[in-house]
């Protein structure tokens, strides 16, 4: 899904980055987003809706519509468009609302 | 700082050129913005610009972001990127979010240049994974360098609905046809005839019923509408495709100016409700301007400029009027009007017109 030959623009990927998405390690480049790496890495569906249990993925992609809330090294609801991989995350597809681990 | 002369929400193009043209009169601007990366749109941009030298035709849209990127920090215009605004309270702070702290700001005058955000589209299966805005295949596509999916059916004929087909195209992505309910095509001619001629259909007068799919988009049904906007029936036609891209329009992002107790009007013609401004860009609060897509979507050479007028207007309300500052409002104003006089800007024209009508006298 990566685009290695492109007309017009040079596509100057950070060093790697292995995180995980429900436990299993997934590739990334420092400055991807958790949407654009799990895109890549073929992982479409993000969570599943509060009432209707319907799958789904990310829509606007700059953080303003919600879709793509995932939980994120414990917290849920983060946006996983604007928020950038980092080494050892831990991604977990939300179902509804999330889950708050308390102390 | 917590009392700068002019405080900027949004480095996208708008934002830009008012936070240089006020730097040329030796205002010392701050610009804030929630991305990492300063630019706006236009850092996805990978097509030509046209116009003339001034509105720089001829370059790519993200080299014009990195230009004036490269500008701001020639001149060390103080800027904070991840800076969200996040409330603009009743005794003028405006609070900003910046580093997991909140930071209470008190500007001399402040312009919302923060752009629009995407229309949406419901059909059946139109929440379903693969169901993207224009804006999020340009991110991935121009920004992360990934392809959206293998093939992608294209709603809307508007400009970001041609630019962001032949973008795909570039990518290496199918486009399998664009539609539009409209019976003509809404963008430039000559970003739809290199569509055209790379043998992408452009089907006017056609509606979306629904994407297809358990887990994400595998199909699209589609169908002609008549001039009443119904479905004919019997005209079904299923497509397959992976992705199905929205580019339906834009709604300028006015929440900051609704807080700050501007005078918000309605107009289709800009694109939903916009704040009053004056000719300066300034709105109907003395020192809170507007500009770019927020004022009413346009395009990003109409959101230069006006940026630019918005500098130049804050410049004006803090430091008062010379000759030079009149010279290059009366330049800019004439170039801004000059880029809406074609066919093409016409509902800005209409719209802003409109605009100015509204404007309520307070006694």
């Amino acid at each position: 899904m990566r685009i290695e030959k492109h007309p017009i623009l040079d596509f100057d990927r950070g060093p790697k980055v292995t995180f995980y998405f429900e436990g299993r390690p997934v590739e990334g480049f420092t400055g991807e987003t958790i949407a654009a790496a799990l895109h890549a890495a073929g992982v479409k569906v993000l969570r599943h809706s509060v009432k209707l249990n319907r799958p789904r993925g990310f829509f606007c992609a700059i953080g303003k519509c919600s879709s793509c809330l995932m939980e994120v090294d414990g917290i849920p609801n983060v946006f996983s468009c604007i928020t950038p991989v980092k080494e050892g995350m831990q991604v977990r597809h939300q179902q509804g609302r999330g889950r708050i681990t308390l102390n | 700082m917590n009392t700068p002369d002019f405080l900027i929400i949004g480095g996208g193009p708008a934002g830009l050129m008012a936070a240089l043209a006020a730097s040329d009169f030796g205002l010392k601007p701050l610009v804030i913005d929630e991305n990492q990366k300063l630019g706006g749109q236009l850092i996805k941009q990978t097509h030509m610009f046209f116009g003339s030298k001034a509105e720089r035709a001829g370059t790519r849209g993200f080299d014009i972001g990195i230009e004036l990127a490269a500008e701001m920090e020639k001149r060390s215009i103080e800027l904070w990127t991840n800076s969200p605004a996040v409330g603009y309270y009743p005794d003028g702070t405006v609070a900003v979010l910046r580093n997991d702290k909140l930071h209470g700001l008190k500007p001399k005058s402040v312009l919302a240049a923060t752009g629009a955000s995407e229309n949406f589209v419901t059909f059946p299966g139109s929440d379903l994974p693969g169901v993207y805005g224009a804006g999020a295949v340009q991110t991935l596509m121009n920004v992360y360098g990934i392809r959206p999916g293998q093939s992608v059916l294209m709603i809307g004929s508007g400009n970001i609905g041609l630019i962001v087909s032949y973008q795909l195209m570039q990518a290496g992505v199918q486009v399998k046809a664009i539609i539009e309910g409209l019976p003509n095509i809404g963008g430039y001619l000559v970003h739809a005839s290199k569509i055209a001629r790379a043998g992408v259909p452009i089907l006017t007068r056609h509606t979306i019923l629904e994407a297809v799919g358990e887990d994400q988009v595998r199909g699209a049904v589609i169908s002609k509408i008549d001039d009443k906007w119904q479905p004919v029936p019997g005209s079904e036609q299923h497509i397959e495709c992976d992705t199905i891209c929205l580019a339906v329009g834009l709604t300028p992002l006015t929440e900051i100016l609704w807080q700050a107790g501007c005078q918000m009007n309605f107009v289709p013609e800009l694109g939903g409700q916009v704040a009053w401004h004056d000719e300066l860009m300034m709105t109907s609060i003395p020192g809170i301007f507007t500009a770019g897509d927020v004022t009413g979507i346009e395009e990003a050479s109409t959101a230069m400029l006006e940026g630019e007028l918005a500098g130049l207007g804050a410049v004006r309300y803090l430091k008062g009027e010379s000759k030079e500052l009149k010279c290059r409002i009366d330049d800019t104003a004439c170039r801004l009007a000059g880029l809406r006089a074609g066919p093409f800007g016409q509902k800005a024209r209409e719209g802003k017109c409109k605009l100015a009508e509204c404007r309520i006298k307070t006694v």
